[in-house]
Parts: C-alpha cells; structure tokens; sequence
C-alpha cells in the first residue's frame, strides 16, 4: 500500500476557508445546504434512489393493469381513490403512469441520479481536486433537482391527475388541456418541473465541465484520467449542448398553451370545434424534444459506460482494453449523437430524404459502441476475475448493452422502422440498451463506491442475491416483448382485450408482470443493504478494491478538501493491473516510475525521452548483472 | 483446536437438522395451503360478486397473506444468510479458506449462460410463431427481407457476444495463483473490430436506405397507372374513411368548414368533392396501387396496419400520404392462417388519449369486381343532412384561398 499524502502542513492550503470552518459546521450546512461535493453526491444518489422507487411502483401498477385487465383490485381504489375506480386503475391514469414512470426514470434517475451522483462524488476525488469549481452553484444545482422532483410529484395531487401525453409530451395531444385530463394542471407542473430540472443539469453540467478542465492536479494531464471522468466529462457536455433546446422547446410549449400563439398547432378540431390555431407545425416541437432527447440516451448511458470500464478493470486486474479506443469511442459517441435525433421520427410525416440521411448517421453511430462491446470483451479476458457485486452488475450492463444494442440496428434502419416504431419491439429496445444497461452502470457504481461515500462496506452476499434476481428479472421481463413488437402490439396501450389478435399476448403478460414484481422485490434486498450498510456495515478500508485511482488515496473519514495535506501527484495512467514485473498487481496512479523499475515497459515513456534512457540504463545493467552471475 | 472442530460440527449438524426438520416442513406446508384457501376465496368472491359494492370490499385478509408471505420470504432469505455465514465461518476455524464465492459466482454465470441460451432458443420458437404473418404487400415483402438478413446477422453477433461474456467469467474467475495478462492494447486487433462492424453496417445502410427511398418515393409515376385515392383521417377516437367518386378525384377539405353533418370539413365549392363516398370499413382491391392520404383533427394518430408493413403518422395541419400495394386477400390470409375469423386492421400506434387502445378499423383486401360491387353500395359523403345545411350555410362559407395548407416549418 502505497499512497503518497504528504502530511505537509507547512504547505500553503488551496482552501484555507473550507478547512477552516469544516470543525464548526451546522446541521444545516453539513446536511442540507451543503457545499460540498461528496455531501451533494450523497443528496443526489438517496434523491435519486427514491426517486427510483417510486417510478418502480408506478411500473408495477401499470403492469398489474396489463397483466389483469378484466380483474378488479378493491385495494387499488383505496390507494389511488378516483384514479382508479371501482378498483381498476383508469385509461387516463394508465397514461398517467407510463408518463410518469418514463419521465423519472430518464431524467430524475438516470441523469440527475446518475451524473448528479458520480460526476460529483468522482470529478474532485479521481483527478485530484479539493472540491468542484463552484461548490455553491452545485449545491443550487442539487436543490433545483430537488424541487423539480417535488414539483413533479405533486402533480399527482391536482383534480385531474398527472400528465399523461406520454415521457415525450408531443403536442397537440399536451398542448390542448380539452385532450386529455393529464394535459390540463398536470402538464402544466410537468414543464414547470422540467424548466427547473434543466436548470439543475446545466448548472451542474457547467460546474462538471470547467472541474475537468482547470483543476486536475499535478501530472493528471487528460490522456491520464480514468474512463469514468472522460464519460462524465463528456456527458456534461452533452447535457450543456443538449438541454437548452429542450427548454426553448418546452418554452413555446408554455406559450401555446397559455398565451394563445400557434408554434406547434395548426388546423385543429377538438370535439367538433375549431381551434383558431393556424399555421404551426408538430413536427417541429418533435424536432425541438429529439435533438435534446436523443443525446439525452447518451447521457443516460455514457455515465454507466464509463463507471463499467472502471468497475471491470479494477476486478478483472487488468488495464481496459485499448484506453484510447474507448475515449475515442466516448468522443465519437458525443459528436454522433447530435446528428441522429431523425430516427425517432422516420414515420411522423417528416420529409422521406431526411429519414434517410438519419438512418445513415444511425448506424454510424453503432460502430463505436461495437468497439466499445469489445473492448469490454478483451478487458475480461485472460484477467483474473473478482466477482465484487459491483463487478456483476457492471457485466450485466454490457450483456444488456449488446441484447438492447443489437435490436436497434433494427429501429434505426428506416424502413424496418415503419412497421417496428411505437412496438413493444421499441419498449424492449430502449428498456434493455438505456433503462436496465445505465441502471446497471449506477448500481454497479453505488457497490463499488459505497466505502468511499459511506466509509462502510456493503454485504455481499445481499449484493449477489439483488443482482441475480434483477438481472434474470430484467431479461424475463423484457425479453418476451420484442416478439409482442414483431406482432404489431403498440405500446402505450391501456388493454390488449378490445383486439382478437392481441389476447393471445395476455398470458405472456401476466408473466411479465410476475417477473417484474419479483425484481421489485428484489430491489428491497438493495435497498435494506444499503440502509442498514451506513449504519452498521462493516467499516471500510482506505482501498478496499486494491484500485489503482486517486480516490482510494483520500482518508476514510471525510473532510472538506479530500486531502489532508498537499494534493497527490500523478504519474501514470490509471490502469496498471497485473503489470509484469511489478509487486502487488496494481500501482496505484501517485507512485512514479522510478519506484517501480523493475516493471516500467518502453511504452510508458512514449513521450518522456529521458524516462526512456533510464530504462534502457536499468534493462542495461540487469542485463550486465545476470551476466556476471 | 480439537474440540474446537466437534463443536463446530455440532453446530452444522443442528442447522442440518433445522432444516431437515419435519415440523418446519409441514409448518410452511400448512402455511401456504392456507394461503392458497385465502386466495381463491378472494378471486372466487371477486368472480362471484357482480355488484359494485361488493367488488368495492378490500380484500384485508388476501392483502395482509401476500404481506406475510413476503417477509417469510424475508426470512427464508435471512436464515439461508445465516446459516451460509456459519458454514463460512465454520470453514474458517477448521483453518479453511472460506466458501469460495468467485467460484460460485463464476458457475452460477455458466448455468445463466446455458439457461439463457435454452430461454432464449424457446422464446424464438414460441414467441417468434406469434408474430405477424407474411408481408401482405408489396414492398413489404422487402421489408420483411431486410429483417431477415438484420436478424440474422445481429443474432449471429448476439449469441457469440454472450457466450464469450460469460465463459470468460467462468474461465477466468479469480484465483490467487496466477496473475491476470497484462494487455493494454493491441491495434490490429482493435483496427479489425472497428472495420468489421462498419463494414456490415455500410451493407445494411445501403440496401435499407434504397428500400427506403423506394417505400416512400412514390409519386404516381408517368404513364403509370394513378393510384387509387383513399382518405383515412384520424380524430379522438375512430377514423373517418373517405373514397373518391366516378371521377376518381377526392374533394378539397378545410378544417374550418368542419361541422356535425361536414365530419372532414370537406369543400363543396369544388367539383369533384360531390361525388366523394363515406365507408366504415377499408375496401383495398388486391394488386391495385392504393394511396392513403393520412390526415388527423384534433391531435396526432398513427395509421398502422401491420400485416401491410405501412405506418405512417397522422398530424394536424400537415396532410401525409402512403402509397403501398395489397398482395394477399382476406380470404386468402384466412386459409394460409387457418382462421376464418382473421381480419387485416388498420389501428393507432401514436398517444392519443384515453381511448388510444381502441381506435380499430377493419381493412379488407378483395379481387377487383368484389371491390368494385362493394364500392357501388357506398353511401355518398354529401348526405341529405349536409345538403341542408350547405343549402342554409353557402353564403356563409368563408372564401379561402388556403386550402391544403402545408405546414411550413417540417
């Protein structure tokens, strides 16, 4: 073990105010209006995880609705009273719930929860920061979150229910509160909710940014930081370039529904009235959503990438296989995803060329993520592989990956999509490749930095038993759909009764259902470990996973700076695992070359012309050595 | 260290027995028979109960069984815990490595990989003979084509990739004697997997771009004969079907002459929208050109008739259209499927509100002479009621230059 925090106190502080009040600090500034980075990442993984947990449940009773359509549920009545009457959940509120469940998974969980909690949590701790570039924009950034979680929840409270236009709210059906009850006050808080959660994500995507920029200590040049701060890096950056338009969207959204201006309407009649809407086009707030929302998937996804990368190399002991590679993957991905938004609207009435051109730079955007496949692949092999909880759940993200990635060859080719969009075949897809594949990265990164954040171990032995049965649970559930897809079953529907053809689906159904009730189940197994884990878990170590990154270098105990004395330095990349020559498998990235001799390779002194010549002097003199004897 | 070893063998005996014990066994036997009484009696009261009050009783006994039944289930977890972390701690003191959960794991991967396997080889076949028959039109056969080729493919790469993922976490599961192969990179190897996939995929941008181009290319060609003109318009929650007359040409609509009798806002200032007919059921003449012109009122439908491979939008202010070609006739369909009560549907595939799920129309495809008896009987769009109220309402009617309005920014 060999870590190198100087205990310099002679040293001048970078944050002498932190440090300083960091023995006095109240309940208030510790806890809630905290500014600091590690206490922030906390606020945003438990914000997220509830979250989580309530979109579940939506799930679950959107899926018992599925699964017994004809059944009634008295208990169903007395949870969500007019929302359900005589005790089936209603076709309005069915939408309600698809909506709901869709919109806190994508952006409350996956982003926020996702980035929130590890952008912020590693940024400082892996490249070697005392904190983030602005810790008080980070705070507002998680306190926005948090009122767009409340704003969002609280519309389940009003007259006529939550939106229910669907996660992607097009109008005219969210424009025009006489569509449908969720377009009335429901809509209405949704995009208020979202205004606000935009700003959350932009102020903490700016703080992400400009961390990663200007405040890597010494010798973390990029080519040196772990795959986890390229993809958070770059998700920032996405998130930043992405969300605005959602929000300018969104805006002219308001302004057609309450100001009377026609951006998105044009020639309709509701209920055998006219509206005096002329001139504004669908298609265009399609266009708006889509080129936020489809870099929006990569901002779902990236993250979990990069925090799988991590995970599989540290238990796998061995580097990530071609590091260049899969930054240049990441980097591919992020300028790629600007360009593809067209094939979530190939049937929507969008001009036929541009549908083709979009289909082209789709399946361009398929070749990165082959490598990146791969990668992960040749990463496993020949490693000596730990079975961490944290390391099973970053394999099932690539098995998902690969299962959801595959299908999409399929949507994205234009004409197979005509008879393929708005299928279970795209429910499967996207659940697979985004939902599972990033909720996977997230849990695999909570296991893994669970000692970090908590200075606890969780059990793994419950890790295991949550991992089996959501991965099985996952595939059970969203296996069987793609073929419901390939049967022309549409989603978003309330009951599969009123068609001949679709009752033959009604059974898988109701498995589907029971699948996915047991991977709910399963979450509590999660969630009672990670509870009870802060409170009595075993305490951790300073590195408990033998990794080789920054982070492991900081103190168990927490404090306001990271590091008690002078910020490490670093020497080399993150990976060296099971480095030939070396002693113990890892060489954590603060130990320089020179103490490590005997395994240096020329490799590592491409650019570092002197280093180089003090290889050759020591393989010289080896040499010279074994020739004596 | 002796006795040490007996006690401990004491207590994996006395665990054994507790879990061989007959009472227990016969404790959860009871329980779940129980259980099982209190569920059917709930579904049998359910069944039973037609009036609403009755339905309206919460079931708190069936509530509070599936309660217990989850923290028995709880417990089961917990004292299988326990007793694992005994054996493990048993193991130790006899100077032991512990249970050797890498190996566990790394097997429990293998039989995930060979159960996967089966699951997903019963699923292709169980699953995949529920899908949608053969293409019933012509470019849907290259439709389906494609997938063909996609599938296999994609499932070639699929299998591989899993089988790998996971023997490599059997074969490589951690052992403290070896070290792990120091391989940052290789790039021939990495150059080999970037072209390949790009190479697959530039053949299947290719050949989807061109089909692509010839599904949704398909302005009446010179010379060619004209489609037959069919307009579907979508609104909260059915579709209005609209056939063209003796002319063959279907009238001009404006939205804003939309009335009770007018359901399409159809424009009587022309000529060739008096002899337009209504329909409630899609007619589809076999091997004719069919256009359908996809319109909606109030919010956006989808058109989707599945076993023609056609899906196309339905948005309000801009008119779209989707030009395809019946092959197979329902009576045909129904003999290759041996089923006589099979119909071709035309359905919405886009959020429209509550009543989204049920927004069907039945499509039948027929030779040419049953089309043509069946279109004879139709009833004309200008009905007597709207005769009326044109004859009250023409001076009214605005002048509107504007008829067919695109939406400009598409």
């Amino acid at each position: 073990m060999s870590t190198l925090a100087v205990h310099d106190h002679g040293v001048a502080h970078h944050d002498d105010h932190g440090h300083e009040h960091h023995h006095n600090q109240s309940f208030l500034s510790k806890y809630v209006f905290s500014m600091d980075h590690k206490m922030i990442a906390k606020q945003f993984l438990i914000t997220g995880i509830t979250m989580a947990v309530i979109a579940m449940i939506l799930s679950i009773l959107f899926r018992i609705q599925l699964a017994y359509p004809d059944k009634t549920f008295p208990l169903l009545t007395t949870l969500l009273g007019r929302f359900a009457p005589n005790g089936r959940i209603s076709a309005d509120f069915y939408l309600s719930l698809v909506t709901i469940h869709g919109t806190i998974m994508v952006f409350f969980v996956l982003t926020a929860g996702l980035s929130g909690t590890f952008a912020n949590l590693l940024i400082p701790l892996q490249i070697g920061a005392r904190d983030m570039a602005s810790p008080f924009m980070n705070m507002l950034s998680y306190w926005f979150f948090f009122m767009a979680s409340v704003v969002m929840l609280s519309s389940f409270l009003v007259q006529k229910g939550p939106a229910s236009g669907g996660w992607t709210i097009y109008p005219p059906l969210s424009a025009l509160p006489k569509a449908m009850p969720g377009s009335g006050e429901g809509m209405t808080l949704w995009l208020i909710s979202m205004v606000m959660f935009v700003a959350s994500s932009l102020m903490g995507g700016i703080n992400y940014v400009s961390t990663v920029l200007n405040m890597r200590t010494k010798g973390m040049d990029l080519w040196k930081m772990p795959l986890t701060i390229w993809a958070l890096f770059l998700t920032a950056i996405l998130g930043i370039l992405a969300f605005p338009v959602l929000v300018a969207g969104v805006v002219l959204l308001i302004f057609d529904r309450s100001f009377g201006t026609s951006f998105y309407l044009s020639d309709i009649v509701l209920n055998g009235v006219q509206q005096p809407y002329e001139g504004g086009s669908p298609i265009l707030f399609q266009h708006l959503f889509w080129f936020l929302g489809h870099p929006e998937v990569y901002i779902v996804i990236m993250p979990a990438m990069g925090i799988s990368s991590e995970v599989m190399s540290v238990n796998s002991r061995k580097p990530i296989f071609g590091y260049h590679a899969m930054v240049y993957s990441l980097i591919g991905i992020t300028v790629l995803s600007f360009i593809v938004w067209g094939h979530h609207m190939f049937v929507t009435g969008m001009n036929p060329f541009l549908g083709g051109v979009f289909m082209i730079t789709t399946l361009i955007i398929a070749v990165p993520s082959a490598v990146k496949t791969f990668n992960w692949l040749a990463t496993l092999w020949r490693g000596n592989i730990r079975f961490t909880p944290a390391m099973l759940f970053a394999i099932g993200m690539v098995s998902f990956f690969i299962s959801g990635g595959l299908t999409g060859i399929f949507l994205g080719n234009a004409a197979l999509d005509i008879n393929l969009h708005d299928t279970y075949f795209v429910v499967a897809h996207f659940h697979l490749v985004m939902g599972s594949a990033a909720i996977f990265g997230m849990l695999a990164g909570v296991y893994h930095w669970f000692p970090k954040m908590f200075g606890k171990m969780m059990d793994e032995k419950l890790g295991y038993l949550h991992f089996w049965l959501t991965f099985i649970g996952a595939y059970l559930v969203f296996f069987p759909m793609h073929f419901m897809g390939l049967d022309g079953v549409p989603r978003r529907y309330y009951a599969f009764t009123e068609f001949v053809s679709m009752q033959r689906w009604l059974t898988v159904n109701t498995f589907i259902t029971w699948a996915a009730i047991m991977a709910a189940c399963a979450q509590v197994a999660f969630l009672y470990n990670f509870i009870t884990s802060i409170f009595i878990g075993k305490k951790a170590t300073q590195n408990p996973w033998e990794s080789n990154t920054l982070e492991w270098t900081t103190p168990v105990e927490h404090l306001h700076g990271n590091w008690p004395g002078e910020i490490p330095t670093v020497y080399r990349w993150p990976y060296d695992y099971s480095k030939p020559g070396a002693e113990e498998d890892y060489i954590p990235q603060t130990v320089p070359f020179s103490q490590t001799m005997s395994s240096n390779l020329p490799h590592d002194f491409e650019d570092n012309p002197k280093g180089l010549e003090e290889l050759n002097k020591f393989t010289s003199t080896l040499k010279a050595n074994e020739q004596v004897k | 260290m002796h006795q040490n070893t007996e006690y401990q063998t004491d207590i994996k005996m006395g665990f054994r027995k507790f879990i061989n014990s007959k009472t227990l066994l016969s404790f959860i036997t009871a329980f779940m028979l129980l259980g099982t009484n209190l569920l059917m009696a709930q579904t049998e009261a359910a069944a039973s109960s037609g009036t609403q009050s009755d339905a309206m009783q919460v079931d708190w006994t069936g509530v509070a069984y599936y309660v217990l039944l989850f923290f028995l289930v709880c417990l089961g977890v917990a004292v299988v815990g326990k007793i694992l972390k005994i054996y493990d701690l048993t193991l130790k003191i006899q100077g032991k490595k512990g249970m050797k959960w890498n190996t566990v794991m790394a097997v429990i991967c293998l039989v995930f990989l060979l159960a996967g396997i089966y699951g997903a080889y019963w699923s292709f076949t169980v699953q995949g003979s529920m899908t949608l028959p053969e293409a019933a039109s012509a470019h849907g056969v290259k439709i389906d084509e494609m997938f063909t080729v996609t599938t296999v493919l994609t499932m070639i790469v699929f299998f591989i990739t899993q089988i790998l993922l996971f023997t490599f976490l059997f074969q490589y599961r951690h052992s403290d004697k070896r070290r792990a192969h120091f391989l940052p990179h290789n790039n021939t190897i990495e150059k080999i997997w970037t072209i390949a996939p790009a190479i697959v995929l530039t053949v299947l941008v290719v050949f989807g771009f061109f089909t692509w181009q010839k599904i949704t290319n398909s302005a009446d060609a010179k010379g060619e004969k004209a489609s037959i003109d069919i307009d579907i318009t979508g609104h909260q929650f059915a579709w209005e079907l609209r056939y063209p007359g003796k002319d063959g040409k279907l009238g001009p609509k404006d939205f804003r002459l939309v009335s009770a009798a007018n359901k399409l806002g159809v424009n009587f200032k022309k000529r060739s929208s008096f002899d337009d007919l209504q329909a409630d059921t899609m007619y589809l003449p076999v091997n004719e050109s069919v256009r359908l012109n996809i319109q909606a009122l109030d919010v956006i439908h989808s058109v989707y008739m599945p076993h023609f491979r056609v899906q196309l939008n339905a948005v309000p202010g801009l008119p779209t259209f989707f030009k395809f070609t019946p092959t197979i006739t329902t009576a045909d369909m129904r003999r290759k499927l041996d089923d006589p009560k099979f119909e071709y549907l035309v359905y919405c595939n886009k959020i429209c509100g509550g009543g989204h799920y049920n927004m069907q129309k039945v499509v039948r495809v027929v030779s040419q002479a049953e089309y043509q008896s069946w279109l004879s009987k139709q009833k004309p769009y200008l009905t007597d009621q709207l005769r009326k109220e044109l004859h009250f309402a023409a001076a009214d009617q605005p002048q509107t230059g504007s008829q067919n309005r695109l939406a400009l920014n598409n």
